[in-house]
């Protein structure tokens, strides 16, 4: 016993010093004045409506990049799953291969090829094809969002696709189920908490982020993440971008709630 | 019980360099219960997943009441699996799990409900529908593989070691119901075990395989009294098995003394094996037996004794309900009937025999 707590130690240092303490400041200035006092007001702050405007818009480009990612992300993982050892070894290579690159260098590359007279604009007027023009537009930041964020749901799924009981599947056959049934009665609901996790792993950091809607976004586009940013870089006032965090990090919790109360409701149901 | 209702017809499997399967043939009587008996790894459950369909072999075909189904996905085909390992949905409740084939094939809710208590009934879980697999011990989790299996009344149950994790009475319960089911049922059944003693209980036809070929096939009485070799011989139960020489038809010479028997056909001089089972061997007293011994190990076993004896430089082994102290001097004494004569391993098939025994 005192071995073990002996053990724990580092990680309480750890999470007490980079966990705890920053959410207590956190926490501490947005409910304060700055002259101390008690208050709500910067949290309130967040029904100004160029504020509740850019919650929104985060709430709905994570949304639409979750979306895209589970859509993208499933049938990569089955296939994953499915192939032999050095097929699926080369794929995933593929996929963690851009995840060792840093993440702001990858975002640059697609202001670079997305902009007016950038790469993929040059290579479509070569081609006398029509140009595309999404840089500074929620479109670019949703592209980039997903791009940067897919493999957290791929490796998920993925993860309790390949530790699936081959035999579960191979009992649902023997059973007369054909592979659609298979996949919406066994393999679906077995995934979900890949699923789940997956969401998690995208929703949030891109609910939050402003990196991305700052590069491809171009300033135009504001989403939570740069009022944020803005309040405590610009503004300097702790006590308002505090408050605003806390709005946005209770947004989070919740959401990640209904999604997790929605995966308990599927399973305990009848099938 | 004539027609073939499963033929296996020259099948091979193989996995990457390792040969599993090796031109087998083999058919399955309707209403037979069959069980393929053999060590671990001699690719029973390869066999069983060829016939289910979650396997295709490399060559060879699998013909079911006449038809070639070697192609057929394992939902199209009449016959239903329980799993080596149980292979329960997780998560289902055991009502659901039990429900899955039936309702596949649309059948009404009061046909289902009514299936579900009969086969929990069947396997002694009346009670279970709403727990979940995981809540359940290793033998529950089998029993209720078995029920999922069977609501379906599949034309022939494939069964994997089933009763591998039950305990020996709730074993015997089983055993005893499958029988049932079967005679009740009419379900032809493919089974496997590696228990030798489950196989001579419950099958009509035993085959004994041993690293990818067949090795015997024959009622448990054919395999257990008239072994065709030693692989077998050894398998099956406790034995001595020797080698000896077939001086001429009903004579043979056993570690250098010759012993009355009743084969014949084997020519003269022909090395031989040769089974004795330990509880053929009679021991009397010393000046009365064929050969003389010590007793060198004594065990009480319960409803016998089992003794080594040293004799003519082999250790024989002996199941007897008289006890004789170890360093007892005895005689050993066989009829001639309970002397079984096997050709020695020529081919390359029965070469595999040596390895294990
Ligand atoms: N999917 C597979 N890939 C590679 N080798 C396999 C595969 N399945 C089985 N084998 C090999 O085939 C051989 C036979 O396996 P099989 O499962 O048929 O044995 P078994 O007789 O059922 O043994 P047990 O009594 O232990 O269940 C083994 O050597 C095993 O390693
Ligand atoms: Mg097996």
């Amino acid at each position: 016993m005192k071995r073990r707590r002996l053990l724990a130690g580092p990680y309480l240092f750890w999470s007490v010093s980079f966990i705890i303490i920053p959410l207590f400041l956190i926490v501490c200035y947005g409910l304060t004045k700055a002259d101390g006092g008690f208050t709500l007001e910067n949290a309130a702050h967040i029904t100004t409506p160029e504020n509740l405007k850019a919650l929104g818009l985060s709430l709905l480009l994570a949304f639409l990049c979750t979306l895209i990612c589970l859509v993208l992300a499933y049938p990569l993982a089955m296939i994953l799953s499915q192939s032999s050892i050095s097929q699926s070894s080369f794929i995933v290579l593929i996929f963690i291969l851009p995840m060792w690159m840093n993440f702001l260098l990858r975002t640059l590359a697609w202001q670079t090829l997305l902009e007016k007279n950038g790469v993929i604009n040059t290579f479509l007027s070569f081609l006398h094809l029509p140009q595309i023009n999404i840089i500074n537009t929620p479109y670019a930041i949703v592209l980039g969002m997903v791009y940067d964020f897919l493999p957290f749901m791929v490796l998920p799924i993925y993860n309790v696709l390949i530790k699936l009981d081959k035999d579960m599947i191979n009992a649902a056959r023997d059973l007369g189920a054909n592979s659609a049934q298979t996949f919406v009665k066994i393999i679906l609901p077995q995934s979900i908490p890949g699923v789940i996790s997956g969401i998690t792993m995208v929703f949030v950091p891109a609910m939050t982020t402003f990196v991305i809607s700052d590069l491809l976004g171009g300033g135009k586009v504001l989403l939570i993440g740069n009022v944020i940013e803005q309040t405590f870089k610009q503004g300097s006032n702790w006590h308002l971008g505090s408050g605003l965090s806390l709005v946005l990090m209770i947004f989070v919790i919740a959401s990640m709630g209904i999604v997790n109360k929605y995966d308990k409701g599927q399973s305990g149901g009848s099938f | 019980m004539s027609n073939k209702l499963i033929d296996l017809v020259h099948i091979s499997k193989t996995y990457g360099t390792n040969t599993v399967l090796d031109n087998l043939d083999l058919y399955i009587r309707e209403n037979e219960f069959l069980t393929l008996l053999g060590p671990s790894g001699c690719g029973k459950t390869t066999t069983l997943r060829i016939i289910g369909g979650f396997e295709t072999p490399d060559s060879g075909q699998v013909i079911f009441d006449g038809k070639d189904i070697t192609a057929l996905p394992p939902n199209k085909r009449q016959l239903n699996t329980v799993f080596q390992r149980y292979a329960l949905f997780s998560h289902m409740n055991i009502a659901e799990n039990i429900a899955f084939g039936l309702k596949i094939k649309n059948k009404t809710k009061k046909y289902i409900d009514d299936k579900i208590r009969y086969a929990l009934k069947l396997v002694n879980l009346d009670g279970y529908e709403n727990r979940m697999p995981d809540s359940l011990s290793g033998g529950q989790q089998q029993r209720i593989a078995i029920a999922r299996a069977i609501v379906n009344e599949p034309k022939v149950l494939l069964l994997d070691e089933p009763l591998g994790a039950l305990d020996l009475k709730l074993r015997q319960d089983m055993q005893y119901e499958l029988i049932r089911l079967k005679n009740e049922l009419g379900i032809t059944f493919v089974y496997v075990t590696h228990d030798q003693e489950e196989a001579l209980t419950m099958s009509d036809t035993i085959v004994v395989m041993n690293q990818g070929y067949i090795q015997q096939i024959g009622t448990p009485e054919t395999i257990y009294n008239e072994p065709e070799n030693a692989f077998v011989a050894d398998f099956i139960g406790d034995s001595n098995i020797l080698s000896g020489i077939m001086l001429k038809d009903r004579l043979v010479n056993i570690l250098g003394t010759p012993f009355q028997c009743v084969d014949e056909g084997f020519g003269t001089n022909t090395p031989v094996d040769v089974v004795i089972r330990p509880e053929d061997v009679n021991l009397v007293k010393p000046e009365d037996g064929m050969i003389r011994g010590i007793v060198t190990h004594l065990i009480f076993k319960g409803v016998h004794y089992e003794m080594e004896v040293m004799a003519n430089n082999y250790e024989w082994l002996v199941h007897s309900t008289d006890m004789f102290p170890v360093g007892t001097e005895v005689g050993i004494r066989v009829v001639p009937f309970d002397i079984q004569i096997m050709n020695k391993p020529i081919s390359e098939d029965e070469e595999a025999v040596n390895i294990e025994a």
